[in-house]
């Protein structure tokens, strides 16, 4: 057991340092979830890109450094301590690139992860439907042969889609065997959302800002190579991301404790009130348990252990520590915590709204729960 | 960057594991809650020898004085055994806060003397006098009208050969002593936990079994407070996943409206909740052995998050056991209440959640939670 990192990582960590100083921009990008504040970040990430730091993880030829787990995890300690913007295009670098990268043609990476580590093609998430939301298996968009060409028509209608709004492609899973029963007969599909009969309906969310939105599929034509994964496989394709999603790649340990240390700061500068301690030191203890965690885990991969369902344990710790530790932030901005600054919530604010989504997405903690009862101690499915 | 245990410490782990469970089965606790005082001293002193014959009390002492001369990394997969069997001998006090003290005061002829009945003759280590609080340890110790030192709740004097006993003076600090068995008077303590060995004992003062005074004693009792927390956090992890075992268990064969009441969401997510807690106080508590074993600066700050996470993790799986296995856990036929009992003890002991909580967040501005 060795907790520290060797010279090469400590290098590795100088390097991303001061590539962010020099980078990472002086005042905070107009918000993602607006149509200025979406094409500000994509310039981000084509600086990122630019120098190798949007996907690092990743190997060369598709724009990374092909640097292992443990590096990955130094440059997002980095990264937030930068304070660097949110990553417009995480949706597609740490969801389905993941899945890519396991289950797609050589065409298929080639074709798409370079535009997508360089942001020019952003990606949004096409799973849920208006009936298929914990019960995902519920789905039923469904795609049949194009009979007048050597591909699919997509039929029917997604929603919750992140970036959805303005988003150029969209990952999404659609029942390719109408007789097959729930988690099978389903197809992992690639989708230019430019393609004719593909309709957007922009959705606001609680903050009044469009994040996501519904996604309207009419008679869509893709062809046999915009399938990620075998036709009917798509179940057991789209689990590899959702085990990313919940697990190590899309909420990386760094995000946590940063906010937990200005939490420590936020507690200082109100004069530390007796009656928020105890929730302060919870919140940043919290989030140092899951950083370590997180580096438990990593090792066991670096050794070519799988995460498992694990994976559901972490996405409830993660998701439910956020909302602590943003609580705990309004609490003690008290009666300061309603205002808007400029009319936009201030960062606080913000971070509770985003937040509170969390134990709803990526599988709700709910289901998590029952998977963590079933799969890690073994109960009865209901 | 290796968070994880080598081949040897995961073996060493197994073999304690296996031991417990072979010669230490939750029949063999309930025998021992319900054993005469005789009967109880005869079955500790044969389980002692068992862990004696493992090297498990020696661990941390070097090898050039009788020890295994291995580390703390190794030592938190064994408590965390001794946990899981809620084993009554105090081999936390033994191994992990009393032989590594006495062995870094060597040559002193009183720390020889004590490491030798540890070593030589089998017998276990009995600790008491230091508390831990939001200001740090403190000392139960008080004078009584005979001259006699007092010190309440010492752990395994019943069985030990030599007691570590600390007192604080308000003027001249801490004194830290190893007094034989035989120059004590003990008063043993009815506690709820029948199988935990606690005293009230009265001890001479006398240089002779002086071991360390003023700042130097000050900076053993903080490490034995470190060790204790970070050790009594290795106890109710093992602990913690026993009760979720248990639990667990029952749910799968315990039927109602027709089928396993662990088919219930509604049990399935109290169970979900405590394996949760339980999964992320692992990785703290073995960080704070590893900071243990390298001498980190933040050693404190890391037992103390240790023993905040695995207190609140084993005191939620003791909840959640018992309300999964409704009436019959609350009996005294059900096995779960051994280790509930031993989980409400510990939780507290060396400093419970929030004072631990409370130590964290004064150290917060003095070391940065990131790399910076």
């Amino acid at each position: 057991m060795d907790l520290t990192f060797d010279a090469a990582h400590e290098e590795f960590r100088a390097e991303a340092r001061a590539w962010l100083s020099a980078h990472v921009p002086r005042e905070p990008l107009p918000s993602l979830d607006t149509a200025v504040g979406f094409e500000a970040h994509r310039e981000w990430e084509a600086t990122l890109f630019a120098d190798r730091w949007s996907v690092v993880s990743w190997p060369i030829e598709y724009g990374g450094r092909d640097v292992g787990i443990m590096e990955w995890l130094i440059f997002e300690e980095e990264y937030y301590r930068a304070r660097a913007p949110k990553r417009v295009s995480q949706n597609g670098i740490f969801l389905l690139a993941p899945t890519m990268l396991e289950y797609g043609t050589a065409a298929q990476k080639e074709r798409f992860l370079p535009p997508m580590a360089a942001g020019e093609e952003i990606w949004c998430q096409g799973w849920s439907e208006p009936d298929a939301g914990s019960d995902l298996a519920g789905i039923r968009s469904r795609a049949v042969r194009n009979d007048g060409g050597d591909g699919w028509l997509l039929t029917g209608q997604k929603t919750w889609a992140s970036r959805g709004a303005f988003a150029e492609w969209c990952f999404g899973i659609f029942r390719t065997d109408p007789a097959a029963e729930r988690h099978r007969g389903l197809t992992y599909f690639l989708i230019a959302m430019d393609s004719p009969g593909v309709t957007v309906r922009p959705i606001p969310q609680i903050d009044g800002e469009t994040g996501f939105a519904e996604i309207f599929f009419d008679g869509v034509e893709v062809l046999d190579n915009q399938v990620l994964g075998d036709v009917g496989t798509g179940w057991s394709v789209a689990m590899s991301t959702a085990g990313s999603e919940r697990g190590l790649s899309l909420r990386s340990p760094a995000r946590y404790t940063e906010a937990a240390a200005r939490l420590v700061e936020l507690f200082d500068q109100a004069g530390r009130p007796a009656g928020s301690a105890d929730a302060v030191a919870r919140a940043y203890i919290d989030a140092e348990a899951y950083r370590l965690h997180t580096y438990w885990t990593a090792s066991k991969v670096a050794r070519g252990h799988t995460v498992g369902p694990e994976s559901s344990a972490n996405k409830i710790f993660w998701s439910e520590t956020d909302v602590a530790i943003h609580e705990t932030a309004l609490t003690l901005l008290g009666p300061e915590a309603e205002l808007l600054e400029a009319g936009s919530p201030g960062e606080w604010l913000d971070g509770y709204l985003f937040s509170l989504a969390g134990p709803i997405y990526a599988g709700t903690n709910e289901i998590q729960r029952n998977v963590v009862a079933e799969r890690l101690l073994g109960l009865p499915r209901g | 960057m290796d968070f994880a245990f080598d081949e040897e410490q995961d073996e060493l782990r197994q073999t304690v594991r296996q031991a417990l469970a072979r010669q230490f089965p939750v029949a063999a606790l309930r025998e021992f809650y319900e054993a005469s005082p005789d009967g109880r001293a005869t079955e500790a002193r044969a389980r002692w020898s068992m862990l004696s014959a493992l090297g498990a009390p020696g661990l941390l002492v070097p090898e050039s004085a009788g020890g295994l001369g291995l580390s703390d990394v190794d030592l938190v997969g064994v408590l965390e055994e001794a946990g899981r069997a809620a084993l009554p001998e105090p081999l936390l006090e033994t191994a992990a806060l009393a032989a590594p003290m006495l062995a870094t005061l060597l040559p002193a002829p009183s720390a020889a003397a004590a490491l030798a009945a540890l070593l030589t003759d089998d017998a276990p280590l009995a600790v008491g006098g230091i508390d831990v609080g939001v200001t740090g340890p403190s000392s139960p110790t008080t004078v009584s009208a005979d001259g006699m030192l007092r010190t309440p709740r010492v752990v395994g004097a019943r069985d030990a050969g030599v007691y570590l006993l600390a007192a604080r003076d308000p003027d001249s600090g801490w004194q830290l002593h190893a007094v034989p068995a035989e120059a004590c008077a003990v008063h043993p303590t009815a506690v709820l936990d029948q199988a935990r060995d606690l005293s009230t004992v009265q001890w001479p003062l006398s240089a002779d079994t002086l071991l360390a005074y003023g700042v130097a004693a000050e900076a053993s009792v903080g490490l034995m407070a470190d060790r204790g927390a970070a050790g009594s956090a290795a106890y109710l992890v093992g602990l913690a996943d026993r009760m979720i075992t248990l639990a667990a268990d029952y749910a799968k064969e315990r039927q109602q409206f027709g089928k396993p009441i662990g088919s219930f969401q509604a049990v399935k997510h109290l169970l979900a909740n405590a394996r949760v807690k339980l999964e992320f106080a692992r990785p703290a508590t073995y960080r704070a052995a590893w900071s243990l074993a390298t001498a980190q600066p933040t050693v404190s700050r890391d037992a103390s998050m240790a023993k905040a996470l695995a207190s609140d993790a084993a005191d939620l799986a003791a909840r959640v056991a018992l309300q999964v296995h409704g009436a019959i856990g609350y009996t005294w036929e059900c096995d779960l209440h051994f280790f509930m009992k031993r989980t409400w003890a510990l939780s507290r002991a060396w400093g419970d959640a929030a004072t631990h909580r409370h130590l964290v967040l004064a150290q917060a501005r003095r070391a940065p939670l990131s790399p910076r």
